[in-house]
């Protein structure tokens, strides 16, 4: 397991809430996206349970602090019909792609190990990750969609693109995130706005421990 | 401590649901909550002109035609947003702004839709475009005989360079002092922007390799100008502008058409132009709050871009015009060109922290203007690159197939990520076509399919471009450098302009040589792509078609086949 946050010590994006960086309309989509909770609406449980499982592997989370809710988060994008608006012929829209590579995972995990996807140990869902990224799994269920398509442009893209949506994840990178209307000053390599996350130089964390924790 | 005047802001509406501009009003796109007043046509009596879609070239031409006495309605699928307050620093969200109704995709090389080659608001794509105004080397207007690959433009370089300059000066476009390559320009309205640490970079990688670099010329403001501030610097440029300095359609020929009479419908989605018995257009078919519409107007100019203008001639076909408007030549929805977009990235000891500022704010164009050591026609550019968090994970998770703990660690390296991208030529081609799939959309209309597969030509130029930059960038000490392959960006061709009506679409003021009241406005007027951002030729063409639709009228060669009223004024 990885540590967390170690590069930006207590640099928190959302300490920015109430400052010049975060206007009306940023805080109402970000209070939006942090009143999810952790449930299905448009998967059913069983669904649910397989994308909590798929998104651990694809961006696991430390266990010192509460997890993004990844599941929650797509679910939340299919059930909104928020769509990338282009897919391979045969296959279905974004929603009912998602619903019909779950099918087939958890057919290609209880054909193999005899048990679904979410109940397998980590190694093993692992492996059938990469067989799904490198387009090796070809149970009946999958239809005309690719395992490999599914993996890449559909089930890894909007995990990623969830995991990232969050401030916890902003704060993990060091991002400035939000940034209107003050913008930013200091532009150039190796220049740094206070409201900027300070990072740890040479394993000494101090300094930017302290700058992280002045950001405003 | 003062009360907010919340009272005072009418928080009243979702323009993402219900038309913004009616009962005489368009919204304010300076002032929350604000309103200007606007003109409005009874769709019953026929306007001078009609224009399906209000982005770089819809909104520009709508802007042009209606200051020139011309009444005109012009028609936007998409939603009239007024950025300071309807605009989040957040991908997310912004995604909004994205043509994201259904389409396929096929093709040995499929492309990619929604970001970053759609737009689905009023400005349309210009909302949310990376501002980078870029003019075409002259020689790319007569390529077939100058340069030995492509077609030649019907236009002259001349006359297109006046243009340029009068859009440069619309849009206040911020540039250097002096222009590395091409023949004189005049000087950039406002200066150039600051260099980030992403700029920088190629600034020094140019330099070590001994070709010339510039400040990008960019189309968002570095000095105030009327109600709107000077960039900040935020970085969300492409997920749209919240402060009002990027110079899209939206703040800029927009309001200047409605200022001089035009009206503009949002969330009004044409789906048909209707074709009289005497074979003349006679208005458009439109979907608007629920019901289906329709506009009489003397003339109708398509402006949707490269796959929704070939979409909505297809679908108009009619028993005279069975392949749809405009296709005598059967080049309608044919020579779709998207540019490549690959990319070489690294990292840099140094916080680079490509996040803040306009994302590609320096420039090298020297293989558009460099033939030497070439095996490819065609050019490119490349700039710097300024990903937002979820565009870089996914450009990780998918270009260079990263996940789980791997995706997690390479993502703590974001602040020290640099990067270099081509706009790059691609060729046309027939074989990469806009066609109707049989499944149908939410108004019901037959959604596009869109073929796309690159040549051997295109490949060369990707890989001359991905071996140059990698050297840029080891140039400048970047390790772990790496390469994405996969990405293209905007979409021209598909009713390419021509002199001829067996190998065109339109002639060279943009009309159609089928149905001379049947215009077609925007990137699928493209012969050819260039290297270069297309934005600035379109609305360069947009303008000129306006001056040559002005002088057609006071010729009466509009007037001929009555189709155009008297020019007021």
């Amino acid at each position: 397991m990885h540590e967390s946050r170690d590069r930006y010590p207590e640099y928190d994006v959302l300490a920015k809430w109430s400052g010049p960086s975060w206007n009306d309309k940023t805080r109402e989509v970000i209070a939006r996206r942090l009143s999810i909770a952790p449930e299905p609406r448009y998967f059913t449980r069983e669904e649910y349970e397989t994308v909590v499982a798929i998104a651990n592997r694809i961006v696991p989370q430390p266990r010192d602090r509460p997890p993004v809710p990844i599941a929650a988060l797509v679910d939340r994008k299919l059930d909104d019909l928020i769509m990338d608006g282009f897919r391979r012929p045969g296959v279905p829209r974004d929603a009912d792609a998602w619903r019909l590579g779950l099918k087939a995972l958890n057919a290609e995990a209880s054909a193999a190990y005899g048990q679904r996807f979410a109940a397998l140990p980590e190694g093993l869902q692992d492996k059938m990750l990469r067989a799904a990224e490198h387009g090796e799994l070809k149970a009946a269920e999958w239809g005309e969609l690719r395992c490999k398509d599914f993996f890449k442009h559909r089930m890894g893209r909007d995990i990623v693109l969830a995991y990232y949506a969050h401030p916890t994840a902003w704060s993990e990178i060091g991002w400035g995130g939000p940034a209107s209307p003050r913008g930013y000053v200091r532009l150039d390599l190796d220049e740094r706005d206070p409201w900027e996350a300070a990072e740890t130089k040479d394993g000494h964390d101090a300094a930017a421990r302290r700058s992280n924790r002045r950001v405003r | 401590m003062m009360l907010q005047r919340v009272g005072a802001i009418a928080v009243s509406d979702d323009p993402l649901h219900v038309p913004r501009a009616c009962d005489g009003r368009a919204p304010d796109v300076f002032r929350p909550g604000g309103w200007v007043q606007m003109r409005q046509y009874r769709e019953n009596e026929p306007v001078d002109f009609a224009i399906v879609g209000t982005g770089a070239g819809g909104g520009t031409l709508a802007c042009k035609l209606a200051e020139y006495g011309f009444s005109i309605v012009a028609f936007d699928a998409g939603p009239y947003f007024r950025p300071l307050e309807d605009f989040a620093s957040d991908e997310s969200e912004q995604t909004k702004l994205y043509w994201t109704d259904d389409r396929i995709v096929d093709g040995a090389n499929p492309l990619q839709l929604g970001s970053n080659n759609s737009g689905k608001a009023v400005g349309g794509s210009t909302v949310h475009f990376a501002m980078v105004s870029l003019r075409f080397r002259p020689e790319w207007f007569k390529s077939r005989t100058m340069l030995g690959y492509g077609a030649d433009w019907p236009l002259d370089w001349r006359e297109m360079w006046d243009y340029y300059t009068e859009v440069e000066q619309a849009l206040k476009i911020s540039g250097p002092v002096t222009y590395p390559w091409g023949p004189p320009r005049p000087r950039y309205p406002y200066r150039a922007h600051p260099l980030n640490g992403a700029a920088r970079a190629l600034a020094k990688g140019c330099e070590a390799l001994g070709i010339k670099w510039t400040e990008t010329p960019l189309a968002t403001l570095s000095a105030p100008r009327g109600l709107a501030h000077p960039c900040v610097y935020r970085g969300f440029c492409v997920t749209g502008c919240s402060t009002n300095a990027k110079q899209s359609a939206l703040v800029t020929w927009i309001p200047r058409a409605i200022a001089a009479g035009a009206e503009i419908r949002d969330l009004a989605m044409v789906g048909r132009i209707e074709v009289e018995p005497s074979g003349l257009v006679s208005g458009v078919h439109y979907h608007r709050d629920g019901a289906w519409r329709f506009q009489r107007a003397r003339n109708v100019v398509v402006a949707g871009y490269a796959i929704e203008t070939p979409r909505l001639l297809l679908n108009s076909a009619t028993p005279r015009f069975p392949d749809g408007l405009a296709n005598s030549s059967g080049l309608v929805g044919k020579n779709l060109m998207a540019q490549s977009n690959q990319a070489v990235w690294g990292r840099l000891e140094h916080e680079v922290r490509s996040y803040k500022g306009p994302p590609s704010l320096a420039i090298t164009e020297h293989w558009n203007y460099e033939d030497k050591g070439k095996d490819f026609f065609g050019g490119y550019s490349y700039m710097s690159q300024g990903p937002l968090p979820q565009l870089w994970a996914n450009t990780l998770f998918s270009a260079r197939g990263l996940w789980g703990d791997r995706l997690v660690e390479a993502m703590k390296d974001y602040n020290h990520v640099v990067g270099l991208k081509i706009v790059g030529e691609m060729l046309p081609q027939e074989s990469n076509r806009v066609t109707l799939a049989d499944e149908v959309d939410q108004y019901g209309l037959r959604i596009p399919r869109v073929t796309y597969s690159w040549c051997d030509n295109d490949k060369r130029l990707i890989d001359h471009s991905l071996k140059f930059m990698r050297r840029a960038l080891e140039a400048v000490d970047a390790t772990d450098t790496w390469i994405q392959d996969d990405d293209t960006c905007h979409l021209n061709g598909t009713a390419r302009m021509g002199s001829d009506a067996h190998t065109s679409v339109v002639d060279v003021d943009c009309r159609s040589w089928d149905i001379p009241n049947l215009w077609i406005c925007d990137g699928s007027v493209f012969p050819t792509v260039g290297g270069a951002n297309p934005s600035l030729t379109i609305q360069a063409i947009a303008c000129r078609t306006a001056d040559r639709i002005r002088a057609l009228a006071r010729q009466g060669s509009m007037r001929r086949a009555n189709i155009l009223s008297m020019q007021r004024g």
